[in-house]
């Protein structure tokens, strides 16, 4: 079963092998074949361009960081409902209901973020 | 053999990320590696036939919870000189306090017995032949029913983490002029527009 199981998932291996080999020939080819002349005006500003004044890496608003976390947790309530939707037909009524109720939970959740405007911009 | 093979290629990059997360000079290039260490532990549990936790680790640790890794390495703002100032000073006591983990985690798993009544009194949660029943399937027969009460805990958990995100970063600024469109509906007529009668040759 295991192998049976493995087998499935063969091709994806093939696909890894592939893109990770066509990575490898294009980064090596480009080093091999291309004429390499490094220089530091290839690497600066070019014309109207300007010399940046600071890092990239800002502090930006903690509120990406809200939609993150409240991504996760609806992400998690996904995966839940995974097994609980392959398996419902041994799981009957009982299993049926639990899942209802959990839902309700972070319906609840959903319902309050909502309501204290978490989820608009500004 | 090829399964073999796999394995020694996965464990590898997996060592080999996980040295990099701790190595790299920039925080975004740890996370980086953290992500592929998170994507080779996926093919380790695959290769382990379990495939709903691989699945679950690509979906929830790759796709949320390394974003969110990234977010805070952003929000820091981690001046790294200045972290790396003290490395050779504490480098002694970091090495000692992560050889008695090291112990510590040795003494635990091989002290490790489990009581047999314990087995056999969760006899109904025993792992099932992977030949009879799929793996998802598996999970989804105990979960929802055997281990109902754990899953309600675990729909409380993220109700908390919700609730807990929205009070500790949800901040309303003032003067921001917001769109109110319940306002907006529900405004009458009568309130804004008023007929007046004028009088011909005379003004308001």
């Amino acid at each position: 079963m295991l192998d049976q199981l493995l087998s499935e998932y063969f091709p994806i291996l093939v696909f890894l092998g592939i893109a990770i080999g066509l990575c490898v020939v294009m980064i090596l080819g480009s080093m091999i074949v291309a004429r390499q002349k490094p220089d530091p005006e290839k690497l600066s500003a070019y014309e109207c361009g300007f010399e940046a004044f600071d890092d990239a890496r800002t502090r930006f608003d903690v509120r990406f960081y809200l939609v993150t976390l409240l991504f996760i947790i609806f992400d998690l309530e996904v995966a839940f409902l995974f097994p609980w939707a392959v398996s419902l037909g041994n799981i009957g009524l009982f299993g049926f209901w639990s899942m209802v109720i959990f839902l309700v939970i972070l319906t609840i959740g959903f319902a309050y973020e909502w309501k204290k405007g978490a989820l608009e911009w500004e | 053999m090829i399964q073999t093979l796999v394995f020694y290629m996965f464990a590898i990059i997996t060592i080999a990320c996980g040295f990099m997360v701790i190595t790299a000079r920039n925080p975004v290039h740890s996370v980086l590696f953290l992500i592929l260490a998170f994507f080779n532990a996926a093919g380790l549990f695959l290769l382990q036939g379990a495939e709903f936790i691989s699945m679950i680790l690509v979906i929830v640790y790759v796709g949320a919870v390394a974003v969110l890794f990234l977010f805070v390495v952003m929000m820091l703002d981690v001046n790294l000189n200045e972290m790396r100032r003290g490395f050779v000073k504490y480098l002694p006591i970091g090495l000692a306090v992560g050889a008695v983990l090291l112990v510590e985690l040795f003494t635990i798993f091989t002290a490790w017995v489990v009581e047999p009544a314990v087995i056999s009194v969760n006899a109904a949660t025993a792992t099932p032949a992977a030949s009879e029943v799929h793996n998802t399937e598996a999970l989804g027969n105990l979960i929802y029913t055997h281990y109902v009460y754990l899953f309600m805990g675990s729909g409380m958990v993220l109700l908390l983490a919700m609730v807990g995100a929205i009070v500790l970063t949800l901040r309303s600024r003032d003067g921001v002029k917001k769109q109110r469109i319940m306002d907006q509906i529900a405004r009458p007529a009568s309130e804004e527009v008023e007929l007046v009668k004028v009088s011909s040759g005379g003004g308001i």
